[in-house]
């Protein structure tokens, strides 16, 4: 799983009907400290998660496995909203 | 498989209800030679791991095959800690 924050929404109208419903958001994922680091991508958001929420991102086959996922075309799930990361120095 | 150090740990209260009661530790992939390679990562512990330790984990799919018969979503598992490696 990767860190990442949450930066923006994505409102997409004419998509797979496994969607139909499901929030999806712009995610930049980040390093243990915060700071960005890579490249923007979309992810299906399972745990309500919410702008500038520094979350837990399961990519790959995995993601069909996070909550109401099941056969759903996604490779990026949303599966926590992270409270801390504490790092050895 | 591959071979990382244990960063620190994540915590997160609210997620996905397969991933309760799991720990969630920061990886950093090594080299052969120990050396940080790659970014670092989240995974899910099957073993007990500590910060500090150097361990081997599994992704993908079968990052979740530990927990078996749960299903948790994980795409990085921690599957053994490691004594020593050693190249020949």
């Amino acid at each position: 799983m990767i860190l990442a924050r949450v930066v923006g929404t994505v409102v997409a109208t004419r998509k797979d009907e496994r969607l139909v419903s499901n929030k999806l958001l712009v995610a930049r994922p980040v390093d243990p400290s915060g700071k960005a680091d890579g490249n923007y991508l979309v992810a299906v958001d399972t745990v309500d998660a919410g702008f500038g929420e520094t979350v837990l991102i399961v990519s790959g086959s995995s993601a069909r496995m996070a909550s109401g996922m099941k056969d759903c075309p996604v490779d990026a799930a949303i599966v926590g909203i992270v409270d801390t990361v504490e790092v050895q120095d | 498989m591959q071979l990382a150090r244990v960063l620190g740990e994540v915590v997160a209260t609210m997620k996905d209800a397969n991933l309760t009661g799991l720990k969630l530790l920061v990886l950093q992939p090594l080299s052969a030679s120990g050396e940080a390679a790659g970014r670092t990562l989240v995974a899910l512990d099957s073993v007990g791991a500590g910060v500090g330790e150097n361990v081997f984990f599994v992704r993908g799919r079968e990052a979740a095959f530990p927990f078996y018969p749960g299903e948790p979503p994980a795409d990085a598992t921690i599957i053994g800690i490691v004594d020593h490696w050693s190249l020949t």
